[in-house]
């Protein structure tokens, strides 16, 4: 009973807890020590005197203490602890954690934390793995399994991350009016980099990496909740919900890709779709929806077509040329021109393709190869389509892509 | 907090003469901003890499070589010494700095002792 509760407490409320801490003792390090404190005397208490009625404030009031005592024993007596231990009682320090805190002038710890794990004076690997350890609570194992590198790297990367905020001086505030927008783009961008490595791995052998989809998710959530009237934030989060909600149709038994227009719609989430259509009209509501507005109204599009027949390819491609122009990129226009050909015909993606091509950029992207490839066997010319599909797997790094591929070849080459 | 912003810049890169003036004309006005807002420690402009030596001490001995430490594409040519709530102020004032136009600040806390 106790230690489901802790469980929970840990799952659900680590950000929380490691926020309000490192405003009170000011230092990441500290802080995180004094929570392992915290828990590790809680797992002895709890069972025997019984699950105190505000856990997290026991918590917080506990590893308090425990930061203190750390501090004097370091033997470092200094303004920080006479700070410490100047304020009010371990309940009224919970106050600031959240919940019934909707006060203008106080706001919650972790919107604190969250610029300070995503602040541009870090490397953006350690903004991913701190937003991660500390405002989702993973271990460092975890987060080390979920980006395939060594635990004892992840550590280090961790270690050296929290050194900088220290001796840097990196806040631990919100940004100021004037620096707050380009600051929120930056952790937004975070975000979505966690919740794109789940969704499409990068490397290893697994497609989709669903826990880090969920991760960034939860992040995406709580942003939302720290600024809800921001149209881009909730964009953002409802982008993710309706990608994510396609993901147990995304990949067969076999863990192959299966292409959009040919997965199981009956496989989608409906609730997960249900709220980020929900969400993607409010984001959309704006007078100048910005690149998650426009990006989360295409995902909408699709998450309401009931077939891959019936969808609104026109729409798509329009919202795609509105991205062109916000966020022009050559991804963006090689995504325009597969809309186009789905909503025109394959041979006017094909003239976009190739345009792109000759810009060069993406040159060595196998997206754009398998893109043409797929436009060139819905033509029918087969064998510009195999010299295309020979041309991506030449490029393309993992496994589950190259044996889509591979499959394709295998089709176009019948003919 | 204490925070060192060392201007690197290319020392040969060419400037016409009014765009040199300008520039000392700027750096001018943003010391004395730095100056009556506070945060002006100290700071000074460095004669160029040219005039540099370098020294070591190897066994006791002291080996003095013409030149800078490292040969790098742009160079160490001043420096601010500033006092700052944090680092984003401390980067705001280095934004600041003219030099940051051409070539880089770098933002360096100073070591509590």
């Amino acid at each position: 009973m106790a230690t489901a509760a802790l469980e929970q407490l840990y799952r659900e409320d680590y950000g929380r807890i490691v926020a309000a801490l490192i405003r009170l003792v000011g230092d990441f390090e500290v802080a995180e020590e004094a929570i392992h404190d915290a828990f590790a005397a809680a797992l002895e208490q709890w069972p025997r005197e019984g699950v105190p009625a505000n856990p997290r404030a026991w918590i917080v009031g506990a590893a308090r203490h425990k930061a203190i005592d750390r501090i004097r024993r370091r033997g470092r007596l200094d303004d920080k602890l006479r700070q410490i231990s100047a304020l009010a009682s371990p309940d009224d320090l919970a106050e600031g954690t959240g919940d019934g805190d909707t006060g203008d002038t106080v706001p919650d710890d972790r919107l604190r934390l969250i610029f300070t794990c995503c602040h541009p004076a870090l490397a953006l690997e350690a903004q991913v793995a701190l937003s991660l350890r500390t405002l989702c609570g993973l271990t460092t194992e975890e987060i080390a399994r979920a980006f395939i590198v060594p635990a004892a790297t992840m550590a280090q990367r961790l270690v050296r991350a929290k050194r900088k905020i220290r001796a840097a001086g990196i806040p631990y505030e919100v940004p100021s009016d004037e620096l707050l927008p380009e600051r929120l783009e930056a952790v937004m961008a975070v975000i979505y980099l966690i919740f794109n490595e789940g969704y499409s791995a990068t490397s290893g052998a697994e497609l989709v990496r669903g826990d880090l989809c969920i991760e960034a998710i939860r992040l995406g959530r709580i942003l939302r909740e720290l600024i809800p009237e921001n149209p881009e934030v909730g964009g953002l989060l409802a982008l993710m919900l309706l990608h994510d909600a396609r993901r147990a149709a995304r990949l067969d038994a076999g863990g192959d890709i299966v292409l959009l227009e040919e997965q199981d719609r009956v496989l989608w989430n409906p609730a997960q779709i249900r709220e980020g259509l929900a969400l993607a009209t409010a984001a959309l509501s704006s007078a100048t929806p910005g690149p998650y507005a426009i990006q989360c109204a295409i995902a909408a599009a699709h998450a309401r077509s009931v077939s891959a027949a019936n969808t609104d390819w026109r729409e798509i491609a329009a919202l795609y040329t509105v991205l062109t122009r916000i966020q022009p990129s050559p991804v963006v226009e090689l995504n325009r021109a597969v809309a186009v050909a789905m909503a025109e015909g394959p041979e006017y993606g094909l003239i976009l393709i190739d345009t792109i091509e000759a810009q060069g950029e993406l040159r060595d992207y196998h997206l754009l190869w398998s893109a043409r490839a797929d436009l060139l066997r819905r033509l029918g010319r087969w064998h510009e389509a195999r010299e295309a599909y020979d041309h991506a797997l030449a490029l393309v790094i993992d496994e589950p892509q190259r044996r889509f591929l591979r499959r394709r070849l295998a089709e176009v080459g019948q003919h | 907090m204490q925070y060192m912003l060392l201007i690197y810049t290319n020392e040969n890169a060419q400037m016409p003469a009014d765009e040199r003036n300008k520039m000392f004309v700027e750096y001018g006005a943003f010391t004395q901003g730095i100056i009556k807002s506070g945060n002006f420690q100290a700071g000074a402009p460095l004669q160029p890499t040219s005039t540099a030596t370098t020294v070591r001490v190897r066994d006791g001995k002291t080996l003095t070589v013409d030149g800078p430490f490292a040969e790098t594409k742009e160079q160490l040519g001043g420096y601010y010494l500033v006092e700052a709530e944090n680092l984003d102020q401390a980067v705001a004032i280095a934004a600041r700095i003219p030099g940051a136009r051409l070539g880089s600040i770098e933002v360096r806390p100073v070591m509590k002792m």
